[in-house]
């Protein structure tokens, strides 16, 4: 009796060490995740496979399972729509406009801020050029319609300086919108968007300038071989990496800044299926148009991720 | 040595004064805006206010809390914004939790981080997000505000590279005493990761604050609105008009419009100083990464 009972316990403590060898389901980890892949079950998995109303005329009644399919019909509208190529046009320009200023000034921006010595000084520089970032374009659009109206601030600064015969339409004339556009965007982000390059610059290694400071260099060299070849891989990152928004030309903005009579130099695609979609209830041209869209930026975003490792090794797990 | 050279200090007078100048006036705007709310509305519209009120009066802002829309947009906003982060927080760190550990401790993670990654790259986009709402019965519901963008896979990314650099001695000590990851969760990540999650909780707090688009189309009714959403409709959807504000609307609005704006943007630029504090750090730990 007692000899099963020890033989028992030994085999329980070889079984036990066998378990741990091997692997155990970690059940608490499992439920852990649980809640999050729910979620986005529901909220980013559903919605993907709604993109079938694409090839569908989608009538609300009949559901996704009930509408008659249609094919490539609304792709074939779409790219014979001379509208179309218009907001294409009007996308792609805000975005890469976008993108080049909001390198070049942040990085020339974070350059200069390098050489206040005063900590205190740079330190409120900074506080008070990132603020705009937080701020949310409601807020923004809000205060640029003010500013920039006929009467409004910017104008009346205008019409002393320059003496103006006429007040600028600034919201209502499609170049100047345009103009807005690109820079009221650049206004928002070009401080926060220093952050990054000025995390780099902190990184540079001090003895590189103790070495130029004995061969004789002065700071305008010590700049221009080592600090900008410092940054120029983290350059490459960040211009590589925004290749994947090419067509993003930001919603938000241009939805709370533009009106019916600068469609043609002003609309973008996601203001477009978002007027189509849910304005017009055109729900199968508006998610054609939309899954158009994800399409091309998914592949730039795989493209510009592929790039952006094999360049400079970047990961971002 | 460089810096007491004759050419280094001119140079640096003007950088001074540039750098002072533009940050100045990217707040102008703001501050112009503050001060029109401050003025009595006949020099408002007459358009002689530019940088100091006149005709100083609280007027407009006591106009504004006598609203009982803008009132009850500001409960609405206030609700989303606790519960949404709340909320967040609880799901997206537990998340980031079981997805920092080992692929030898968790088989399943490397399948599970691609699960969230993939809604990274590809969503569904509008029209399917809207009728998704609309057939779970979510139309006028706060859920619609919270559930959708509750899992954010980037503050997941960024959590689990945070819950890495924790020295696995602590966990294994816990382990020891019988604990569960449970536990290991609660009274060693959490605590130690206080920063990170403190950051997250802000930007998640601004990020409710500031969304105005999912009220604009998912609350049929005034009362559900959030605040940003009303803001939008009031504000900015006269532009929609195609004429100039200026000229069309009720001029008498604009100190009032101008206080809304004000209040909308004040708790953003309450919780800023301590954001400054966190979102460097954040944001050097999600983009430059070793």
């Amino acid at each position: 009796m007692e000899e099963t009972t020890l033989r028992n316990a030994n085999l329980k403590a070889v079984r036990k060490s066998d378990k741990r060898k091997g692997y155990k389901i970690p059940w608490t980890l499992h439920l852990m995740v649980l809640p999050a892949v729910l979620l986005v079950f529901v909220f980013s998995y559903l919605p993907m496979s709604g993109i079938v109303m694409a090839f569908q005329d989608y009538k609300a009644s009949l559901g996704i399972t009930g509408s008659p399919w249609v094919g490539l019909k609304h792709f074939h509208y779409m790219f014979e729509n001379d509208y179309f190529v218009k907001i294409i046009g009007n996308t792609l320009l805000f975005a890469c406009s976008k993108v080049v200023l909001n390198l070049i000034i942040p990085f020339t921006f974070a350059l200069l801020l390098n050489e206040v010595r005063h900590m205190g000084y740079k330190r409120s520089i900074q506080t008070l050029v990132y603020l705009p970032h937080f701020l949310s374009w409601v807020i923004l659009s809000g205060i640029l319609i003010d500013l920039l109206s006929q009467t409004g601030i910017v104008n009346q600064f205008l019409t002393y300086v320059f003496d103006l015969k006429k007040p600028i339409f600034f919201l209502g004339d499609g170049t100047w919108f345009r103009l807005t556009i690109i820079f009221s965007d650049v206004w928002k982000e070009f401080g926060f968007n220093t952050i990054i390059f000025l995390a780099a610059l902190a990184g540079i290694n001090p003895s590189l300038y103790e070495a130029a400071e004995v061969d004789g260099a002065g700071r305008f060299k010590q700049t221009m071989y080592i600090t900008i070849p410092s940054l120029v891989p983290i350059l490459i990152v960040v211009a590589t990496l925004a290749l994947g928004n090419v067509l993003n030309a930001n919603f938000d903005q241009v939805f709370n800044l533009y009106s019916p009579m600068i469609y043609q130099q002003g609309d973008i695609i996601d203001t477009f299926v978002y007027r189509e979609g849910l304005l017009s209830g055109q729900f199968s041209f508006a998610t054609a148009v939309s899954l158009f869209k994800s399409m091309i930026s998914l592949i730039l975003i795989v493209i510009s991720y592929r790039l952006a490792y094999k360049i400079a090794g970047y990961r971002i797990f | 040595m460089y810096h007491k050279t004759l050419p280094y200090r001119i140079f640096s007078v003007f950088n001074y004064a540039l750098l002072g100048v533009i940050s100045i006036v990217c707040l102008l705007p703001l501050f112009h805006l503050l001060m029109v709310s401050l003025s009595s509305t006949a020099p408002a519209n007459a358009g002689l206010v530019s940088f100091w009120p006149v005709g100083f009066t609280f007027e407009a802002y006591a106009k504004t809390f006598d609203n009982v829309n803008f009132l009850t947009s500001l409960g609405v906003s206030l609700k989303r914004t606790i519960l949404g982060t709340a909320l967040a927080l609880m799901v997206n760190a537990l998340a980031a939790y079981a997805l920092s550990k080992d692929t030898r401790v968790f088989r399943a993670r490397n399948i599970y981080l691609w699960y969230f990654v993939v809604t990274m790259l590809f969503t569904g986009g509008l029209i399917p997000s809207y009728i998704l709402i609309l057939k779970l019965g979510l139309l006028n519901n706060l859920l619609a505000l919270i559930l959708p963008g509750l899992v954010a896979v980037y503050n997941i990314i960024l959590l689990l590279n945070f819950f890495r650099t924790v020295p696995k001695e602590l966990e294994e000590a816990v382990f020891m005493d019988g604990a569960g990851h449970f536990r290991s969760f609660f009274s060693i990540y959490l605590p130690i990761s206080l920063p990170a999650i403190a950051t997250i909780a802000l930007f998640t707090m601004v990020g409710h604050w500031n969304a105005y688009f999912d009220g604009l189309i998912y609350m049929k009714v005034a009362e559900k609105l959030p605040l940003a959403s009303f803001m939008q409709t009031v504000i900015v959807a006269d532009n929609m008009t195609g004429f100039d504000v200026s000229v069309v609307v009720n001029k008498s609005q604009r100190t009032i419009k101008a206080a809304q704006i004000f209040i909308g943007a004040l708790p953003i630029l309450i919780v800023y100083p301590f954001l400054q504090r966190f979102f460097v750090k954040g944001v050097v730990i999600g983009a430059v990464k070793e």
